[in-house]
């Protein structure tokens, strides 16, 4: 590891500073550090400079607002998923916050830091590995071991969306606001947040070096919404997810006006499921109708070698989060978080 | 009994065998509780040695012993003051990190160490041309290196020493190693080709470690496949001919790496006249022994510390590279250094317990007579060997024919080391299943059939218990009876180990004139809590509370004691406890008596009291009574002595019932509870016993679902060297469990305590949750770890049953 400055910043406008200084690469924030500091142990990164934003107050903090919601980038986890608003009307929020990683993760990690966060593609988390997403030719995953990896719309590398805030984000329709010093602010929804490997494989989102994620927020639901959010891995406890979905069900009496449904681990940037909504949206919603929303969001899957049994589990994830968001059904005891 | 007349040589051994009751000149006949209390609990006789002390009656009429005083250390383990190797602290202490290859199979051809030497805080840089672990050539000659041919991704190179860990991070970064590289292969499937890449030249072998381990020696070796080392008895052929049922499957295990919560590590402090080391160890005597024979030292001039130890299951015997290192570059830098691994070389270097392919072929009679039981097993330990798994299989069930193959299958991975119970809980994983099978082809119950086959007095005692219970009593026999989508199963299994008893077992014991006791030995505590029970036997011997008894340990400057593998310590150390305790008192009334007014032999000390027989005066407390020692201090050192009666070999066990849900639509097992039954001679700190046993049962647990090493077979790699994704069960991954313990006497020691370590639960657990998967679905489960891929898996290729 190669000595760094350690940017202690408690205001945003010094945190800009620091990063505006030198556009360099080199210069790095930290908010939890959950995600930053295993990259640097590995030797993926080597800051010249780390900017702590850990202690910015400003940006801490969760507040209510004529049009919803606006929440600091540096509200962990732990805050999101125990606040009584966002547990009864962005329900598919605070369970995507509560039941990632595990809890002494989620009193440290910040919601900023979650939806920034970097893939866990195991190849890519190797400093052994000079893959695609580094710079350099090849994947490693389709032709090894991918059991963890994508199965749809994964293009040029299959790593999957590690965020299950963002899940929920998507759900709601969430935008973030992005500061730099020399720019000024800009709104970018959830699904533009995030660069397929296609367009840029190096770059996992459209943060700039010098920007800051300022701000992520919610538009209150509209009447009659309900939504939730269920994550299943192979251990109930610190794991990530195989399978997670995210629904959001606009109701009007028994019947579905419009449905949200996205999904995390399934595709390299968080997703929707147009077929999944296609057959939920005008219905009643019914073990039938979940089941077979559940069914059609795998319309186009292509699994990898190693991991076909994700498509096997995506339905019933969405399936069961359906009618868990309708009340038909409990939350699941066997799901993960 | 058919009567022969006997040879008169014969008549002459029968007259000794007469007289046999009578024992010979230093030896006395006592009588020894024997069995399991309220099911078989009866006397035996035992000749033992005059100087052994009384015998121990059963737990129920004991003070200390056989209770569950709270652990010894406790405060000091959760108060942070216990001093674990990383947080010794030496004036002038250097830290150091491995230099490790980062490819699997190569020829080293040049070690630059320039650069990192001139970073500045290097002290030292030390090229390891002697590397220890893994099998070696029988033709060295074969393979001509300067340096160690590197057999695995992770092998450890060098290593650097610098006044901070950064600093020897980075500089361990700037050592350039020239490979050339060789063909590889890592996967054991590949590996058993003809055409895969040899892992060695030709035929090697591998030595075990003092836990066990290592496979067998010389036998065949073709390519990649070191084996078959064969076991027979009896006839198979006839026996497979002689059966109604024959059941023949395959049943795969993964492999299984450690992963103590402390890494191994040592601080070597290298000084003209003694070579001190702290170390990270299951036995001190095993790191001195090996740091005394590689450095060409007297053991005297070595001496190695263990206060405190964070877990080995089986890994941590002898100093390993990381010791070794550390050593050579204290004595090179003339300072202390520290090497810890981090978790990446741990998960890489030190040990894992190999895999298993096995195929499993048993038969019976109708009557549920064993007829034939065949094992052909193939495992890989890497470039070691070790993988063997025939031991249950051969020693839990009466078969009139045995045949085992066991091959170890080189690759190119770190060397496994002894895990827990080695080759067991893959053994049970594929027997039990296969029992339970076979079982229902002859239309016995699981408990029914291993009644029929199963002659240990003691498991029949555990399996009554089961049957009785509420748990087993709740099963459905019938498989796959629930209709919805989680399915719930209930399955049992067995398990089997051994009495092993070391010798080089021995305590101290100094009774003080101001009342206080102590108790030595060199012994380490891996966290089964010898401590406690050694403060215990001192308890119970001169009165006072186990608190307040001085327990020094992990020191090899105290009398030696065992290396903690193959589930020795308690076994081998306590009746050499207690012979010193005994000695000590005795020791300590003779120092009395004088003042006492009266002679040894009038006085007894019991209860924490001294009584005189002959009523010559009032007792005295222990304490009141020491402050009239005719000396500050009296001490006897006293070590095993063999069992009693060694030709009566027990071994020990449990029956292990798993409650499981299945849920069929996702491929996820949720293990709800264990009801675990174990024995282990006199359990001397019940709740110690039952503490090995919830680990066993959680760490068999976290085997049978989750942990697997993965290795990507392009690159030779593994992935997940981390605790992210080497998934080991978390909180809310472990099952509830409820152990009971069966007391078992064996009369053998003058503690009679056994081992419970490897028999607590790792051994059972998969297997029970296999029988609970089949239980649940109808559906045999044969690989582990039981993912939702393996579960979907296997639940599509079931025949399909209407389940509406
Ligand atoms: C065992 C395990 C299981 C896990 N399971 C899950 C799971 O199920 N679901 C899940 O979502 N996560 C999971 N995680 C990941 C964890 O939640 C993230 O690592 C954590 O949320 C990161 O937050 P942080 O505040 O620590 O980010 P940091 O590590 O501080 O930052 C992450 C990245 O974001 C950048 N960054 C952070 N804040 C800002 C900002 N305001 N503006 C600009 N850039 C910024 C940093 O530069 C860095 O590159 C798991 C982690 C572990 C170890």
């Amino acid at each position: 590891m190669n000595p760094f400055v350690f940017a202690d910043c408690t205001t945003e406008s010094g945190a800009l500073a620091q990063l505006s200084q030198n556009a360099k690469d080199g210069i790095v924030v930290k908010a939890g550090g959950v995600d930053l500091l295993d990259r640097m142990k590995e030797g993926l990164e080597s800051p010249t400079k780390l900017v702590n934003i850990r202690n910015i107050s400003s940006l801490r903090g969760i507040r209510e607002t004529p049009e919803g919601l606006h929440i600091g980038p540096l509200t962990t986890l732990a805050e999101i998923s125990e606040h009584p608003l966002i547990q009864s009307q962005y329900t598919i929020f605070s369970d995507a916050c509560g039941n990632a990683a595990t809890p002494h993760i989620r009193n440290m990690a910040t919601l900023g830091g979650n939806l920034l966060q970097e893939n866990r593609c195991w190849y890519f988390r190797s400093k052994d590995y000079q893959c695609l997403r580094k710079g350099k030719e090849i994947c490693f995953a389709f032709g090894g071991l991918n059991q963890y990896h994508s199965i749809m719309d994964y293009g040029s590398c299959p790593a999957v969306a590690p965020s299950s805030a963002a899940v929920g984000l998507l759900g709601l329709n969430a935008t973030v606001e992005l500061t730099s010093a020399k720019r000024g602010k800009r709104v970018v929804g959830i699904k533009e947040l995030y660069v397929l490997p296609e367009a840029n494989p190096t770059k996992f989102n459209v943060v700039e070096p010098d920007e800051l994620l300022t701000a992520v927020m919610i538009p209150k639901p509209a009447a009659g919404t309900r939504s939730a959010y269920q994550k299943y891995g192979e251990k109930q406890s610190f794991d990530w997810a195989i399978a997670d979905a995210g629904v959001v069900l606009e109701m009007d009496g028994n019947t579905c006006r419009r449905a949200v449904v996205t999904m995390g681990a399934a595709s390299p940037v968080v997703r929707r499921s147009p077929q999944a909504e296609a057959a939920l949206a005008g219905k009643p919603i019914t073990e039938e109708t979940a089941r077979a929303a559940g069914k059609a969001s795998m319309e186009g899957a292509q699994p990898l070698s190693m991991n076909a049994y994700k498509v096997q589990m995506f339905p019933v994830a969405i399936y069961r989060t359906v009618l868990l968001a309708a009340g038909q059904m409990g939350r699941d005891p066997r799901a993960a978080g | 009994m058919a009567t022969t007349k006997l040879p008169s040589s014969a008549d002459a051994l029968l007259g000794a065998a007469a007289d046999a009751a009578k024992p010979p000149a230093g030896m006395e006949t006592v009588t020894m509780p024997y069995g399991v209390p309220g099911y078989t609990l009866h006397d035996v006789q035992r000749q033992v040695p005059t100087t052994e002390p009384p015998v121990l009656p059963v737990n129920a009429d004991l003070e200390y012993i056989g209770k569950s005083p709270k652990r010894w250390d406790a405060h000091a383990k959760v108060s942070g003051s216990g001093r674990y190797t990383a947080d010794i602290q030496l004036p002038g202490m250097l830290y150091a990190k491995f230099v490790s290859s980062n490819v699997p199979h190569a020829k080293v051809v040049s070690i630059d160490t320039s650069a990192a030497e001139k970073v500045p805080g290097v002290k030292g840089v030390f090229v390891i041309e002697n590397l220890l672990g893994g099998a070696r050539l029988l033709n060295p000659s074969l393979e001509v290196s300067k340096y160690p041919i590197v057999r695995y991704a992770g092998q450890p190179i060098a290593a650097v020493a610098a006044t901070q860990p950064h600093i020897a991070e980075e500089a361990a970064l700037l050592v350039k190693v020239q490979y050339d590289a060789k063909p590889f292969v890592v996967d054991m499937e590949m590996a058993r080709q003809s055409d895969a890449p040899p892992v060695f030249p030709g035929p090697a072998n591998q030595g075990g470690s003092a836990g066990g381990g290592g496979g067998a020696r010389n036998v065949p070796q073709t390519g990649n496949i070191h084996g078959p080392a064969v076991h027979k008895r009896g006839d198979v052929e006839q026996g497979f001919k002689d059966a109604d049922f024959i059941v023949e499957s395959k049943y795969t295990t993964q492999v299984q790496v450690h992963n103590a919560l402390e890494t191994h590590g040592v601080v070597a402090d290298w000084k003209p006249d003694l070579l001190t080391v702290w170390a990270s160890t299951q036995g001190t005597a095993s790191v001195r022994e090996e740091l005394a024979s590689f450095f060409k030292l007297p053991k005297s001039q070595v001496r190695v510390i263990t206060e405190f130890m964070g877990g080995g299951f089986g890994a941590k015997f002898g100093p390993g590279n990381p010791g070794v290192v550390a050593a050579a570059l204290s004595k090179q830098t003339g300072a202390p250094v520290r090497l810890m691994l981090d978790r990446k070389e741990e998960q890489l270097s030190v040990g894992n317990r190999p895999s298993s392919d096995q195929t499993l072929k048993i038969g019976a009679k109708k009557d549920g007579t064993l007829t034939a039981i065949q094992l052909i097993s193939f495992g890989t330990a890497g470039c070691g060997t070790g993988a063997g798994c025939a031991g249950p299989a051969t020693n839990l069930y009466q078969s009139a024919s045995l045949h085992t193959e066991e091959n170890d299958v080189f690759i190119n991975a770190g060397p496994a080391a002894a895990f827990r119970a080695p080759g067991h809980p893959q053994g049970a994983f594929a027997l039990e299943q296969t029992i339970d099978e076979l079982a229902e082809k002859l239309n016995m119950q699981p408990l029914e059939f291993r009644d029929k086959i199963d002659t240990n007095p003691v498991r029949r005692v555990e399996r009554q218990i089961v049957r009785e219970s509420a748990l087993w009593k709740s099963r459905n026999p019938v498989p796959n009876a629930d209709r919805g989508p989680i399915k719930r199963g209930v399955g049992l299994s067995q398990s089997v180990w051994y009495r092993h008893i070391v010798m080089d077992s021995a305590a101290e014991v100094r009774v003080h004139r101001d009342g206080s006791v102590e108790v030595l030995s060199a012994v380490q505590d891996i966290g089964t809590g010898i401590k406690t029970v050694m403060a215990q036997i001192l308890a119970e011997q001169f009165g006072v509370p186990p608190q307040q008894v001085s327990v020094k340990i992990g020191d090899t400057n105290y009398p030696v004691g065992p290396n903690s593998g193959g589930s020795v310590t308690t076994a081998s150390l306590t009746p050499a406890v207690r012979d010193a305790a005994w000695q000590a008192a005795q020791k300590f009334l003779v120092s009395v008596a004088p003042a006492l007014g009266t002679t040894p032999d009038d006085l007894v000390l019991t209860k924490g009291e001294v009584h005189s027989k002959s009523g010559h005066m009032q007792p005295i407390s222990f304490r009141r009574a020491a402050a009239k020692m005719d000396t500050s201090e009296v001490s006897a050192q006293a070590r095993r002595i063999p069992d009693y009666d060694p030709k009566h070999y027990d071994t020990y066990g449990g029956v292990d019932v798993a409650e499981i849900e299945v849920d069929t639509e996702m491929g996820i097992i949720h293990v709800k509870q264990f009801f675990a039954v174990h024995d282990c001679g006199r359990p001397m700190n019940p709740s110690q016993v039952i503490n090995q046993i919830n680990g066993g049962l959680i760490q068999g647990t976290s085997f049978a679902l989750y942990e697997n090493r993965l290795i990507d077979p392009t690159y030779g790699l593994m992935v997940n060297a981390n605790l992210d994704l080497y998934k080991i069960a978390g909180a809310r991954d472990i099952p509830k469990l409820h152990v009971q313990l069966v007391e078992s006497y064996i009369a053998q020691s003058s503690t009679d305590a056994s081992g419970i370590g490897e028999a607590a639960g790792i051994i059972s657990a998969a297997a029970a949750i296999g029988n609970a998967f089949y239980n649940a679905t109808g559906v045999r489960i044969r690989s582990t770890p039981m993912t939702p891929s393996v579960v979907l898996e296997t639940l599509s290729k079931a025949p399909q049953r209407s389940n509406a």
